[in-house]
């Protein structure tokens, strides 16, 4: 392993490594990705897999809306075990105050093309009769979509793989940068390029990149066909729930290709330890109690948690580490790692190999917060 | 809305089995406030469920349990929500126990192994149809293959014939040499290892093969025959049901949660049954297969030393050791022979739950990989049944145990915080 | 031993012994308790609520763990979907 030489060392096989693998190996270039787990098991596995076009920032939905129409370009090709639904997102609106914001995020969406249906109280409890009545109503964005996320990084990085890239799996990365990765065991692999896509773990592979856990809950039911048919979240979602600095919960529950339901979600800052938190794990399911009465009764197979690489603006880092030459960055998705995958690895592709990327890419530039490093 | 109800105990047991009904019956009788939960209908656990003769070993527990003092709960224990604090679901009813001191005598399951066909209705454990049996299953004129391995295999059979099946044929996997030193044993001591040698002579006449095993069972909507391996050979089996199991996993799942150490599959204990976690103690099967008269002992052994009469306990030991001996050697007999992994075909289901197929999952590189990758134990049981036998099949290590430990309402696991609405009230104790 | 008791399976009155549990009611009846994703009829497994294979629509609530729960005069059993 210590003498093979690559264009490209990836670190982190989660969606995003496999995403940029993908993209490398499609313009070309030899790539080897290396993990110390194994492909999809980190943050990829927990998440949600929720395929969204946001409006937080401008910059925030020009990176989902482009992934998400990769995603849709990517469609006929994904296997059946990415589940991949187009299923639609409900922005529900509990009350009046909250329809006002479904009319400013409808507008919003129009202005920039992306189909949506503003639903009256009536029209919301006939697309989901299970939720409870009397809700104001809610915002219907159809090109949203959910996919299994574990099973879309799988499909990547085996694309990846038959155009010739080689994974290097169950081995801890010690350092990365100056044109090599050096394991833990000592082994190094060189390459002019060297990609830190590792998650919530990005921080510790190279310090002065500013990433915070934050932490989340999902919980899972058993099969219940038919009892939901759309991704459903509420609007205090953005207005209230989750302020970023303090521990929060919403209501936010998918319907999964198995007739299952995945119920989110909270968000915890400083929660660095897997366990179940119990009580956060009761607000968050009293909420989606509160919105679906129906969910009470179900039945929860399995709960847990994951980290969501945060930071400090809310963007990610996408793009070269200003301190390193052979260092770029792909990380810091926080809850949108899943939709961006795509658009990651193409914009920093493009921006390695000189293509003009499709959307502006200076909102993601690492330098944007690493200027400080630059000077030391 | 399910009730919510808050009790307190200074010893709580989980499990209303052998081990369970003992290490009640001796803490309460030491004074202590105890409560038992079980999850099942009925107590008595697998071997005593249902059983009420009179002066049976079985009743005569059972009656000393309800004399004791003990408060006996029915619910399921699916999540400790803080420190000594466990939660059990029933029917409309979620129970907060909290504990001074808890003994877990979870008891063990089956293991299965999949073949082709075993997924058809009418293939059961060995002890699955054995305990629809017990809940009023008739098996009058039915005629039955038992299959698998071990000890139960021949109590599931006396006990069925005894109800009026008609057994076809006991195969056991297990060899002759390997089960030469099991007769001799049952011979010297016929009541300690297993019920159902006492039995015996309602085996008389039933033909046991060693060295056999199931390779598939066929029929249209449920099972109609099975075909056995037999000294080499094919042979085919009518049949009405097929009771197939391979000896039994210790139940650890309750254990694991609450960050007991686990040792080649079973709760580590010490002398006085007390697992590596303060305050918690491990009785019966979950610290290794061993029997009922090892279950009774270890129960009665945790219940003295939860109540602090150490010497009492200590007294024991003698006893228990004996036992284990024998439990170690019961392992070493039923052994799995390696030619089992080859019973399923690439289109056999593994993942009952999930339908997942041995040909999706031979590939992988561990039970985590396979998991995230096919669904494979993601289902209702948990991987209980798969977990097993994948471990056996591919050498995999499943995975952490996640909340719920069985699953549980959305309800019971969002009222944990205990401040809901939801209202409180006192139980009555009994069922 | 108490009288038997009518429950109904899949809309046909079936007689179980007293003290049955909802597992058996099925076996009784010749009708599979689950119906599996890939679409196969499935039945009890372990006996003791390990393995709901066992799942039924009891009462219209789906997947109740038939072995563990008790048949009840006038209950409405179905096949869980
Ligand atoms: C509860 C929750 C819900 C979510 N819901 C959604 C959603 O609905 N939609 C959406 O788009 N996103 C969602 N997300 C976010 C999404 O899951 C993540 O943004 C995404 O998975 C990040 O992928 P990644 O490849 O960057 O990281 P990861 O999947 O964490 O991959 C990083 C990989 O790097 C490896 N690694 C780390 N350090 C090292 C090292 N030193 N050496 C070797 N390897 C290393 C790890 O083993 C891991 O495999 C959610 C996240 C959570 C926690
Ligand atoms: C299916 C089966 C059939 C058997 N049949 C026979 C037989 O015929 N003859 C014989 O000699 N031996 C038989 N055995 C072996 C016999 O059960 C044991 O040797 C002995 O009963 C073990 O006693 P125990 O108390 O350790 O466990 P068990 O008797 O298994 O009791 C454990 C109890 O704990 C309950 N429990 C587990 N988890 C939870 C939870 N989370 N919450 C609440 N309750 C819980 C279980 O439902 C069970 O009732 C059988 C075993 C099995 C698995
Ligand atoms: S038969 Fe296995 S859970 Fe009921």
């Amino acid at each position: 392993m210590s003498h093979a030489t690559y264009d490209v060392v990836v670190v982190g096989a989660g969606i995003v490594g496999a995403a940029c693998a993908d993209e490398f190996s499609r313009r070309g270039m030899r790539v080897a990705v290396v993990d110390c787990e194994m492909v999809g098991s980190g943050a990829t596995a927990t998440g949600m897999g929720h395929i969204v076009a946001m409006d937080d920032s401008n910059a925030q939905f020009a990176l989902t809306r482009y992934s998400q129409q990769l995603w849709q370009t990517l469609r006929p090709e994904l296997p059946e075990d990415v589940e991949y639904d187009q299923c639609g997102t409900i922005w529900v609106a509990a009350d009046e105050e909250e329809m006002i914001e479904v009319l400013r995020k409808r507008d919003y969406y129009g202005q920039r093309e992306v189909p949506t249906e503003v639903l009256d109280s009536r029209t919301l409890l006939r697309l989901e009769p299970n939720l409870r009545p009397g809700l104001a109503g809610g915002l219907l964005v159809m090109e949203d979509a959910v996919l299994y996320p574990p099973c879309a990084a799988h499909f990547l990085m085996e694309r990846a793989q038959k155009r010739g890239a080689t994974f290097h799996l169950g081995q801890p990365v010690a350092d990365a940068g100056q044109g090599r990765v050096r394991m833990r065991d000592g082994s190094e692999i060189s390459a002019g390029i060297i990609v830190n896509a590792a998650g919530a773990g990005a921080g510790h592979l190279t310090p002065g990149v500013e990433i915070k856990k934050r932490k989340g809950h999902l919980v899972i039911t058993d099969r219940y066909a038919g009892f939901l048919r759309h991704q459903l979240v509420e609007l205090g979602y953005l207005k209230s729930a989750h302020s970023i600095s303090s521990d929060s919960v919403a209501f936010n529950v998918q319907p999964r290709r198995t007739g299952q339901i995945l119920i989110g979600s909270s968000r915890q800052y400083g929660a660095d330890h897997h366990e179940v938190d119990s009580g956060i794990l009761a607000r968050m399911l009293q909420r989606a109690c509160e919105y679906l009465p129906g969910l009470a009764q179900m039945s929860a197979i399995r709960t847990w948690t994951g980290f969501r690489a945060a930071t400090p603006d809310k963007l990610p880092f996408i793009g070269p580490w200003p301190v390193d030459k052979s260092l770029f960055l792909a990380t810091g998705h926080e809850g949108l790692g899943i939709t961006t995958s795509l658009a990651t690895a193409r914009i920093l592709v493009d921006q390695i190999t000189g293509t003009k990327p499709e959307i502006p890419i200076e909102p993601y530039l690492p330098s944007r917060v690493a200027k400080e490093h630059a000077h030391v | 809305m399910s009730r919510r109800m808050r009790q307190r105990f200074e010893v709580l047991v989980v499990g209303g089995g052998p081990a369970g009904i003992a290490a009640a019956v001796r803490a309460a009788e030491a004074g202590r406030r105890v409560g038992i939960v079980d999850d099942n209908a009925t107590l008595g656990g697998q071997i005593w469920r249902g059983e009420s003769e009179a002066g049976s070993e079985a009743s005569r527990w059972t009656e000393r349990l309800r004399s004791s003092g003990a408060s006996l709960l029915r619910g399921r224990i699916f999540y400790q929500p803080e420190p000594c604090v466990l939660l059990a679901e029933a029917d409309d009813l979620v129970q907060e126990l909290s504990y001074e001191k808890l003994i877990l005598a979870t008891g063990a399951r089956e293991r299965f192994l999949p073949f082709p066909g075993w997924t058809l209705p009418n293939v059961m454990g060995a002890g699955g149809l054995q305990a629809m049996v017990k809940c009023g299953l008739p098996m009058q004129g039915k005629r039955v293959v038992v299959a698998g391995t071990g000890p139960l295999l021949l109590a599931v059979a006396a006990y069925l014939s005894q109800h009026g099946a008609e057994i076809e044929m006991i195969c056991e996997q297990a060899s002759w040499t390997s089960l030469a030193w099991f007769s001799v044993a049952l011979l010297a001591q016929p009541s300690k290892i297993f019920q159902g040698f006492q039995l015996k002579k309602e085996l008389v006449g039933i033909k046991f093969s060693p060295n056999s095993w199931p390779v598939a069972a066929s029929g249209r909507t449920t099972v109609e025959s099975v075909t056995i391996s037999r000294r080499g050979k094919l042979e085919t089996i009518p049949c009405d049901y097929l009771a197939c199991g391979f000896h039994l996993v210790p139940n650890i799942e309750v254990p694991v949660v609450l960050g007991c150490e686990i040792q080649d599959g079973c709760a580590r204990v010490d002398d006085l049954q007390r697992t590596s976690v303060a305050e918690v103690f491990c009785a019966g099967e979950p610290t290794g297969i061993g029997g009922v008269e090892l279950s009774l002992i270890e129960g009665e052994i945790a219940g003295l030393a939860a109540a602090g009469r150490i010497a009492e306990a200590s007294s024991l030991f003698g006893k228990r050791e004996k036992l284990r001996l024998f439990a170690k050697r019961l392992d070493r007999t039923f052994r799995l022979r390696s030619e089992l992994t080859n019973l399923p075909q690439p289109e056999t289901i593994v993942c009952r739950c999930e339908d997942v197929r041995y040909s999706h999952l031979r590939d992988h590189i561990s039970w985590r990989a396979a998991k995230l990758q096919t669904r494979c134990g993601m289902g209702a049981c948990q991987g209980r049944v798969c977990g097993p036998a994948t471990q056996f099949l591919f050498k995999w290590n499943p995975d952490s145990v996640r909340p719920p430990i069985f699953p549980a309402r959305i309800e019971s696991l969002a009222g944990l915080t205990g401040d809901s609405k939801q209202e409180l009230c006192e139980t009555t104790g009994g069922r | 031993m108490s009288s038997p008791l009518t429950v109904t399976v899949n809309g046909a009155p079936i007689v179980v012994p007293s003290g049955a549990t909802v597992a058996v009611a099925m076996v009784i009846a010749g009708k599979a308790c689950r119906v599996s994703v890939g679409g196969e009829p499935r039945g009890p497994l372990c006996g003791m609520g390990i393995c709901f294979e066992c799942r039924v629509a009891i009462n219209g609530q789906p997947h109740r763990p038939g072995c563990q729960i008790l048949c009840e005069q006038g209950m409405d059993v179905r096949t869980d979907e």
